[in-house]
């Protein structure tokens, strides 16, 4: 049951191998009993899940289901969840539930879906370990000793562990993929604007997207149909139709051009991680697709550049935590001041404090056009090399991370080695295109992933590249050693 | 009128403070949705001043903050936050607290007609911020300014300008000099006084925010738009005087309200005189109105009643002094003139043979006028009947035709002379 991936799931519910309540119950079981160790939970949500579990069984019994109904999910916490609390991996959040669902969460609620709970990220999605959380570090179930990546760690390292099929992330800066790649799963970032924002508490929000984190590139598609599509709550979410995922999974790759960026497989990658992303490229070229070596010349200026802009949004994003009205309030505070000064200091951990620093001082007078205007100018020229590119191919391929799953620690005390982790990441963010990770192997038994890049909302053909792939290969299907069937 | 822009863009304002639930403003500063523009007030001379606008932006209100009734505590009224407004700023080009007001009378007129804004502005969905100096007479440069927050009402910017020009002066002739700063007018004491007094230097740190996309107009819009437009202030003001035949005066009260104007426009198809319906409609109709608090939206007495009343008087039915009495039964209980001039017997008297009697009647009772009448001057006697006209109109109950009053009651007392 634990080893299933959604859509078989669904196919066993439908046959009534077990009911939605049985597997909710199974999985809630097994959470508690294992996530002592790996800490990929930051809450449950017991009775929720199980009143969802049986509204969805009495709409199965009424010939009502649908291809998500009783399927369990876990979400991010990140996402607004009515009823049950958000706390963005944050001691400011600690004590906030809100009062209204993300859009993507009530989408999928209206599909039919159990929400088991939230899942531990770094705190306010800042951090490539998920080592800043609040609520402590979340450990990668291939070896406990090490991170499972971030920001979104608990949803990567709780989806390898079989605690649940699938989860959601976000992805501001590599944030679905980098994680995915460490815990050996698929994980989509789609095009920015496919899925709504509502409610997902920003970070930075001309970067952040929401994305599904599964065992199977069959499952992202599932997910993303649901997830996908027009909100009048967010005036950033593309009008633009959501087509037909799964009925394009299984399109020939006969033809496809493949895109290999010379700069990502340059010197300063783990061998080992470049020798599997090239083992599966050839894969592709026996599924009938053709290689050709392209450039992105300002792939290194990526960073600088995100690390001027993300934490500038960020700065203005997180002004709002004040003690004012919700979330942590310093206690007796002698004025105004001292109240803002010793909440936000109180409130945020050491990784929030430097992003907000760094981004109003790049905002600051005197400042903005040597360091934000300039940025926005990297920005679009990054965009520009990816346009070009993709007027040549079809899809991008390239490693996702230069190393895989780090020991807890190992980088947390140089912020500037632990930003290199995203390099091959967060220029997608940059330019606002799709990409996935997908498991392509290991390294020293760690997984290693493979970032298949697409252009603007050709999240259709990343998925039946991805899904092909897993069609001829089982990296996606390997599981951890060690994890306890129960 | 100012043009629209085609692309405008929100930025944010980054400052902390309770009543700014997210901690920045959205806003508009390099790219605002309204570009330079002018608009013409009439001053007090007749003559007409040119008001530049520099541009006008969109952005969102904050909450208020409440500091009074909490004991030692601030309260925080979050209900505006996050609606919008738009804030119009003008070039310093008014030279007095009068035409400051006659510009916010303007742009209340035009707002109010082309319906972004209800004009309340006790209720502040209209304020004003008043940036004042003074200067030496001949002086070209303007002197140090300080700027008035949030004046809700015409009569207060008149005051709060009035006020402020004279503190101004004061402090220079007293060889003091003054700050820029943000001041605070308070009515009830009528003084203005400083709002903040460290003017610490905020970096707001605008930046185009990440939430909203560049708001792009295209022309096919703009004209959509402008087809729908009312017609604006000015252009009504300039067809009252032409077509109607309007005063300056009537024909600018009037159009300053377009429901006022629409009220007036529908009395006058129905009466077919513009000029009575105009002095009912700034006379009687406004004082009620006035009086009770309410917009001519609200007033119990509909275009059509008021029409109807006026054609009474315009056929002789009632007299104007008894066409008040029944706008008066209509304000108060409703119904249609003729009903109420049927119900309450108010006809006016044209039978020449009644009116004949009560003139006689009162000669007869008012003997030492009349001998006072016979020894004037004929040039004083004019003035001296009006005391006979009330004297008639009184013992007719107001329904005597005035017009015929008065010519028979001159001829039988010069008769008598």
């Amino acid at each position: 049951m634990f080893n299933l991936t959604l859509s078989e799931l669904s196919q066993a519910l439908s046959r009534g191998d077990f009911s939605s309540l049985e597997l909710t119950q199974a999985l809630l079981d097994r959470i508690q009993r294992l996530d002592t160790t790996y800490n990929s939970f930051i809450t449950l949500s017991e009775e929720q899940a199980l009143e969802q579990a049986k509204a969805a069984d009495a709409l199965r019994a009424a010939g009502k289901a649908t291809a998500l109904t009783g399927l369990p999910i876990a979400h991010k916490d990140l996402f607004c969840t009515q009823g049950i609390r958000t706390s963005c991996g944050s001691k400011m959040l600690d004590n906030f539930v809100s009062p209204y669902n993300a859009t993507l969460v009530e989408r999928l609620n209206q599909a039919g879906m159990v929400t088991l709970g939230k899942t531990n990220m770094d705190e306010f999605a800042m951090g490539s370990s998920n080592e800043s959380s609040y609520y402590g570090s979340v450990k990668n179930p291939w070896d406990t000793d090490r991170v499972p990546g971030g920001s979104s760690g608990g949803s990567a390292a709780a989806v390898a562990a079989r605690l649940v099929p699938a989860t959601t992330g976000s992805d501001t800066g590599g944030s679905i993929r980098q994680p995915a790649a460490l815990c050996g799963i698929t994980g989509l970032k789609p095009t920015y604007g496919r899925i709504s924002r509502y409610g997902m508490i920003a970070y930075a929000s001309s970067f952040d997207q929401a994305g599904p984190m599964t065992r199977s590139a069959e499952d992202a598609a599932l997910l993303l149909q649901a997830m996908a599509g027009e909100d009048p709550l967010d005036s950033t979410c593309s009008t633009q139709a959501v087509p037909d995922y799964s009925a394009t999974l299984n399109d020939s790759l006969a033809g496809l051009r493949i895109g290999l960026p010379k700069e990502y497989f340059a010197e300063g990658t783990d061998p080992q991680i470049l020798q599997r992303v090239r083992e599966a490229i050839s894969e592709f070229e026996k599924l009938g697709a053709s290689v050709k070596e392209i450039s992105l010349p300002n792939t290194q200026l990526s960073i600088p550049a995100y690390y001027i802009l993300a934490p500038a949004e960020a700065s203005s994003n997180l002004s709002r935590f004040d003690g004012v009205r919700y979330g942590h309030r310093c206690a007796s505070p002698k004025d105004l001041e001292d109240l803002y000064k010793r909440t936000r200091a109180e409130g945020f951990g050491p990784e929030v404090k430097r992003r907000i620093m760094v981004g109003t001082y790049a905002l600051s007078e005197g400042f903005y056009d040597a360091y934000y205007r300039k940025a926005q100018q990297i920005r679009r020229v990054i965009q520009q090399d990816f346009v070009a590119a993709l007027n040549e191919v079809d899809v991008i391929m390239a490693p996702v991370t230069p190393c895989s799953a780090f020991r807890l620690g190992e980088k947390n005390s140089d912020p500037v080695s632990m930003y290199m982790e995203d390099i091959f990441t967060l220029s997608l963010n940059l330019a606002g295109l799709p990409g996935i990770s997908i498991p392509c192997g290991f390294a020293d038994h760690l997984p290693v992933g493979l970032q298949i890049i697409g252009n603007y909302f050709a999240e259709g053909k990343l998925l039946n590249v991805a899904h092909q792939y897993q069609q001829v290969t089982a990296w996606h299907t390997q599981a951890p050693a060690n994890l306890s069937e129960g | 009128m100012p043009r629209s822009a085609k692309r405008s863009v929100f930025e944010r304002k980054n400052y902390f403070y309770p009543d700014l639930p997210k901690g920045y403003q959205t806003t508009q500063l390099a790219e605002p949705i309204v570009g330079p523009g002018f608009i013409d007030i009439e001053t007090d001379d007749g003559a007409t001043r040119r008001v530049r606008i520099h541009h006008a932006h969109l952005e969102e209100d904050a909450g208020k903050s409440l500091h009074e009734d909490f004991h030692g505590m601030s309260g925080i009224d979050l209900n505006r936050a996050g609606t919008p407004l738009v804030e119009i700023v003008s070039e310093p080009d008014m030279r007095s607290s009068k035409e400051a007001a006659a510009y916010a009378r303007k742009i209340h007129a035009i707002v109010t007609t082309l319906g972004i804004c209800d004009g309340n502005m006790a209720e502040g969905s209209m304020r004003c911020d008043c940036n004042v100096s003074v200067r030496p007479k001949g002086q070209e440069a303007l002197g140090t300014r300080t700027e008035l927050k949030n004046i809700n009402s015409f009569r207060f910017i008149e005051r709060a300008i009035d006020t402020e020009v004279a503190r101004q002066i004061d402090l220079i002739e007293d060889g003091g000099r003054v700050i820029q700063e943000t001041r605070l007018y308070d009515p009830d004491k009528n003084e203005t006084r400083s709002m903040r007094s460290k003017e610490e230097a905020n970096d707001y740190r605008y930046f185009p925010c990440p939430d909203l996309l560049p708001v792009v107009i295209d022309d096919t819009y703009i004209d959509a738009i402008r087809a729908e437009l009312p017609e604006l202030p000015d252009a009504r003001r300039a067809r009252f005087i032409n077509e109607y035949g309007l005063s300056d005066y009537d024909a600018g009260v009037l159009s300053s309200d377009r429901a006022q104007a629409d009220y007036f426009e529908q009395v006058t198809k129905l009466t077919q005189n513009a000029k009575l319906s105009a002095n009912w409609i700034t006379g009687e109709l406004a004082r009620l109105l006035n009086q009770a608090d309410l917009s001519v939206k609200h007033s119990p007495v509909s275009a059509e009643q008021l029409a109807g009343l006026i054609n009474r008087i315009q056929d002789d039915t009632i007299t104007g002094k008894i066409a008040k009495t029944v706008f008066e039964i209509q304000w108060n209980e409703g119904g249609s003139a003729d009903e109420i001039i049927e119900a309450k017997g108010l006809k006016q008297v044209n039978d020449t043979g009644a009116i004949e009697t009560a003139i006689d009647q009162v000669i007869a009772q008012c003997t030492a006028q009349v001998e006072q009448y016979i020894a004037a001057e004929p040039d004083k006697r004019g003035k001296m009947l009006g005391f006979f006209m009330g004297q008639v109109m009184k013992l007719t109950q107001g329904k005597a035709n005035p017009g015929q009053v008065q010519g028979v009651l001159k001829q039988k007392l010069d008769k008598l002379c």
